[in-house]
C-alpha cells in the first residue's frame, strides 16, 4: 500500500509539471487573439477539460499549501477555458451588429420632444388653473403633481399608456406620469398574486429605484448643507 | 457501437415513428397573421375567460393536444406517455395540463426549443418500441412571457428593433409507433452554444449560432446536403436571427434559399413585431398548421425541423451573465401513401 | 401664453435627452437606469443652485419631468434642514414629495382593483 501511494505521488508530480507546462504553452497560443480552426479548438477544449478534472480531483484530496496551490492551476486552467472562446465570440458579436436592425433614432428623437412637450405643456396649464385659483405656488405645484401623477395611473388602467410608450419612449417614460405609469401598471399586472403578495410587495418594482436612489441622493444633499452650514443650525 | 446513431449526434429512426394528427390553439395576434386560417383554434382573446393569463396559457395546450386527439378519435387514457413543456417557472401550464389529461407525463424545458426536443424523444421512445402512442406539447403566452422575463405589460417601455413578440399559443402533436402520417426519420439532439450574447432583447443573434451547429452536425452525420430537404426551418430566430443565420451558413459554403423560419413566417410585418414571433408556441403552431399541411399535400417531401431555444432565466441576465442557447432538429418526412 | 411655450420646449428637450440615452448607449442601460439617473441629477443640479433657473424659465417644462420630482427631494432636503436641523436631512426630501408618493399609491391601488391589464 505505502508503495503504490508513493508511487502515485511521483506521477502526480510529473503530470504537475506537464500541466504546468501545457498551461503556459497553450498561454502563448491564446495571447495571440486569433480564431481558432474547429479541429485546434475542440483538441484545445478536451486537453483543458482532461486538465480540469485531474487538477480538481488531487485539489479535492490536498490540504494545506498542496491545496491551495491545486487551487490556484484549477483558476488557471478555468481563466484559458473562458478566454478560449473570446476570439470567436468577437468575431460573431462584430458580425451580429453589422447585420442589426437599425434603430430609427430620428423618429424617436422627434416623437419624444413632441410627446414629453405635450405632457409638460399640460402640466403648465394645470399649473396655472391652480395658481388662477388661489393655491400659492407651492401647493399648486403639489397638486399638479398629484393631478399628473391621476392621469398617468388613469391612462394605464385604460391600456393607453403602453400604446403611447412604444413611440413615446422617453416621452412618456421621463414626465411624472412615466413614474405612475411605472408604479400603476406593476399593481395591476400582480393582482393576480393577491393584494398582499401581489399588489403590495411589487407596487414599487420598477419605481422603486427611483424613489430610493433619489432620497439617498437628498439625504446626502441635506448632509452635506448642514455640516456645510454647521454654525447657523442647532442639531435638532 | 449505438447503431442507431449517426454521427456525433444524430439518431436515425428506421421505423419510422409516425406523426398521425396535430393541432395548434393560438390568440387573436396570430389569428391575424399570415397563417390565420390555418390554426384549428383561434381565441377571441388572450384570456380565453381564465381570471389569469397563466390559467389561459394553460388552457390553450390543454386545447391543442385535445383538438389533435380529437382529429385522430383518440382519448387521453390512449395515450401511453405524454411531453410537454413551457416557458413558465417550473413548467406549470403543463404541469396542470398533464394533471387534466391523467398520462404518464415527462415534463421538458427546452425554451423555445421544446417541441423540437419532444418529438426527438417521442422519436427515441416509440423507435425503441416503449410505447405505441405518445402525445407532446408546447405553449407560450406573450403575456406570462413578459411578466415573468420582462415588465408589466401595460409599462410604456419601447422595444428595440432586435425583439421578438413571444407567440400566444399551443401547439400539439400525437405520435405513433404504427400510422399512416407524416415520417420522424432521424433526430439531432444539439449542444448548447454560447456565443457571448447578454441582450435578452436580441435572442436572435444569441440563438443563430446553435441552429448553425446543428444544421451542420446534422449533415455532416448523415452525410446529406442542403438539398436534399425541401426546407429547413429553423423555430424562432425572427427576422433578424434568420438574416444572421443565412450570412453565418453562407461564410460555410451552405446554400440559403431553403432555409426559413417559423418567426418570420408567424406574423405580418404590418403587425409591427419588430423581429418577428418567438416563444415554444412558435414553432409548434406553425408545425402543426403550416407545415404538417405541406408535407401531407406533398408540397414538401422532406423538411428540417429546427426548433431554437435561449436558455437563460429571469434572474441570470440581471446577474450579467450571457445567453447560452441549444437547437434540436428532426427530419419530417411526407407520407407514403394515403 | 409665452410660458406655456417654453414649457413645451424645455420638457421637449429634456426628454430628447433620455431617448438619445435610451438609443445610443449599449443595451445594459434601461429605462430604469435613466429614469435614476434623471431623479439624482436633478437632486445634484438643484443643490448647486443650477436647477431652479430651468424652473424660472420654462415652469413645468422643468418641474414635470422627474428631473424635477429630484429637484423637489433637494429643495426639500435642504428647507429640512433649515428648520429641522440634522433630521431635517433625512426627512425633509421625502416630505416634499410625499404628496407625489401618496398619490401614486392610493391610483395605483385603485388602478388594481378596477382594471385589468390588457394585451
Amino acid at each position: 500500500m505505502p508503495a503504490k501511494k508513493d508511487e502515485g505521488k511521483e506521477n502526480s508530480k510529473v503530470d504537475k509539471q506537464a500541466i504546468r507546462e501545457r498551461i503556459k504553452e497553450r498561454e502563448a497560443l491564446i495571447a495571440q487573439n486569433f480564431v481558432l480552426a474547429e479541429q485546434e479548438m475542440t483538441r484545445l477544449q478536451q486537453e483543458l477539460q482532461k486538465e480540469h478534472q485531474k487538477v480538481l480531483y488531487w485539489e479535492a484530496k490536498a490540504k494545506g499549501a498542496e491545496k491551495e496551490h491545486f487551487n490556484g492551476l484549477r483558476l488557471e486552467i478555468e481563466r484559458q477555458q473562458k478566454r478560449l472562446a473570446l476570439p470567436e465570440q468577437i468575431v460573431y458579436q462584430s458580425t451580429a451588429l453589422r447585420l442589426a436592425p437599425k434603430q430609427t433614432v430620428v423618429k424617436n428623437v422627434v416623437m419624444a420632444f413632441l410627446v414629453g412637450g405635450t405632457i409638460c405643456l399640460a402640466g403648465q396649464v394645470i399649473l396655472n388653473i391652480f395658481l388662477q385659483n388661489g393655491l400659492a405656488e407651492k401647493e399648486a405645484g403639489a397638486a399638479t403633481s398629484a393631478l399628473l401623477v391621476f392621469l398617468g395611473a388613469f391612462l394605464t388602467g385604460l391600456g393607453y399608456y403602453d400604446e403611447l410608450g412604444k413611440v413615446a419612449g422617453a416621452g412618456s417614460i421621463v414626465p411624472i406620469t412615466g413614474f405612475a405609469n411605472s408604479i400603476v401598471s406593476s399593481a395591476m399586472e400582480f393582482k393576480r398574486e393577491g393584494f398582499v403578495y401581489g399588489v403590495g410587495a411589487r407596487l414599487f418594482t420598477v419605481a422603486g429605484p427611483v424613489i430610493v436612489y433619489g432620497t439617498l441622493v437628498s439625504i446626502l444633499v441635506g448632509l452635506i448643507y448642514f455640516f456645510i452650514n454647521r454654525a447657523n443650525f442647532t442639531l435638532l | 457501437m449505438a447503431q442507431k446513431k449517426m454521427g456525433k449526434q444524430t439518431l436515425q429512426f428506421s421505423s419510422a415513428p409516425v406523426i398521425t394528427s396535430a393541432a395548434a390553439v393560438v390568440g387573436p395576434k396570430e389569428g391575424q397573421g399570415p397563417l390565420g386560417d390555418k390554426y384549428d383554434m383561434v381565441c377571441d382573446d388572450t384570456y380565453l375567460g381564465e381570471k389569469t393569463w397563466e390559467n389561459a396559457e394553460q388552457k390553450m395546450m390543454q386545447y391543442s393536444m385535445e383538438l389533435a386527439l380529437e382529429k385522430r378519435g383518440l382519448l387521453p387514457a390512449d395515450l401511453d406517455f405524454y411531453l410537454a413543456g413551457d416557458l413558465l417557472n417550473q413548467i406549470i401550464s403543463a404541469n396542470y395540463t398533464a394533471r387534466f389529461l391523467n398520462a404518464p407525463f415527462l415534463g421538458l424545458y427546452g425554451a423555445c426549443s421544446t417541441m423540437a426536443e419532444g418529438l426527438c424523444l417521442a422519436g427515441i421512445l416509440l423507435e425503441g418500441g416503449f410505447g405505441e402512442r405518445i402525445g407532446v406539447s408546447v405553449s407560450s403566452h406573450h403575456d406570462t412571457a413578459e411578466r415573468q422575463f420582462r415588465y408589466p405589460t401595460e409599462l410604456g417601455a419601447q422595444r428595440p428593433m432586435t425583439a421578438q413578440w413571444t407567440v400566444t399559443g399551443g401547439g400539439s402533436c400525437v405520435l405513433e409507433r404504427i400510422g399512416t402520417g407524416v415520417k420522424l426519420t432521424h433526430a439531432t439532439i444539439g449542444k448548447i452554444k454560447d456565443m457571448g450574447v447578454s441582450n435578452s432583447n436580441d435572442l436572435g443573434s444569441a440563438m443563430a449560432p446553435a441552429a448553425l451547429d446543428t444544421i451542420k452536425t446534422h449533415l455532416e452525420d448523415l452525410g446529406r446536403k442542403v438539398d436534399d430537404y425541401d426546407l429547413i426551418i429553423t423555430g424562432d430566430l425572427g427576422i433578424f436571427g434568420h438574416t444572421l443565420l443565412k450570412e453565418l451558413m453562407q461564410k460555410e459554403g451552405y446554400p440559403v434559399e431553403r432555409l426559413s423560419d417559423c418567426g418570420v413566417l408567424i406574423y405580418d410585418p404590418n403587425q409591427d413585431t419588430h423581429s418577428g414571433g418567438s416563444g415554444c408556441g412558435c414553432s409548434a403552431v406553425v408545425l402543426a398548421a403550416h407545415l404538417m399541411e405541406k408535407l401531407h399535400k406533398g408540397e414538401y417531401q422532406r423538411i428540417f425541423f429546427v426548433g431554437t431555444g435561449a436558455l437563460l432565466s429571469p434572474i441570470s441576465v440581471f446577474q450579467g451573465e450571457t445567453i447560452p442557447c441549444i437547437a434540436h432538429g428532426v427530419v419530417l418526412e411526407a407520407p407514403s401513401n394515403e | 401664453m409665452e410660458m406655456l411655450v417654453r414649457a413645451f420646449v424645455l420638457g421637449g428637450l429634456i426628454c430628447v435627452i433620455g431617448q438619445l440615452l435610451m438609443d445610443l448607449t449599449p443595451f445594459h442601460i434601461t429605462p430604469a437606469h435613466i429614469l435614476v439617473g434623471y431623479v439624482t441629477t436633478g437632486v445634484v443640479l438643484s443643490a448647486l443652485g443650477l436647477y431652479q433657473p430651468l424652473v424660472d424659465w420654462g415652469g413645468a417644462g422643468a418641474t414635470v419631468p422627474l428631473s424635477g420630482f429630484g429637484h423637489s427631494l433637494a429643495q426639500g432636503a435642504i428647507r429640512g434642514v433649515e428648520s429641522k436641523g440634522l433630521l431635517g436631512a433625512l426627512g425633509g426630501g421625502i416630505e416634499a414629495t410625499s404628496v407625489g408618493v401618496a398619490a401614486a399609491i392610493v391610483f395605483g391601488l385603485v388602478a388594481a382593483t378596477f382594471f385589468q391589464p390588457k394585451a
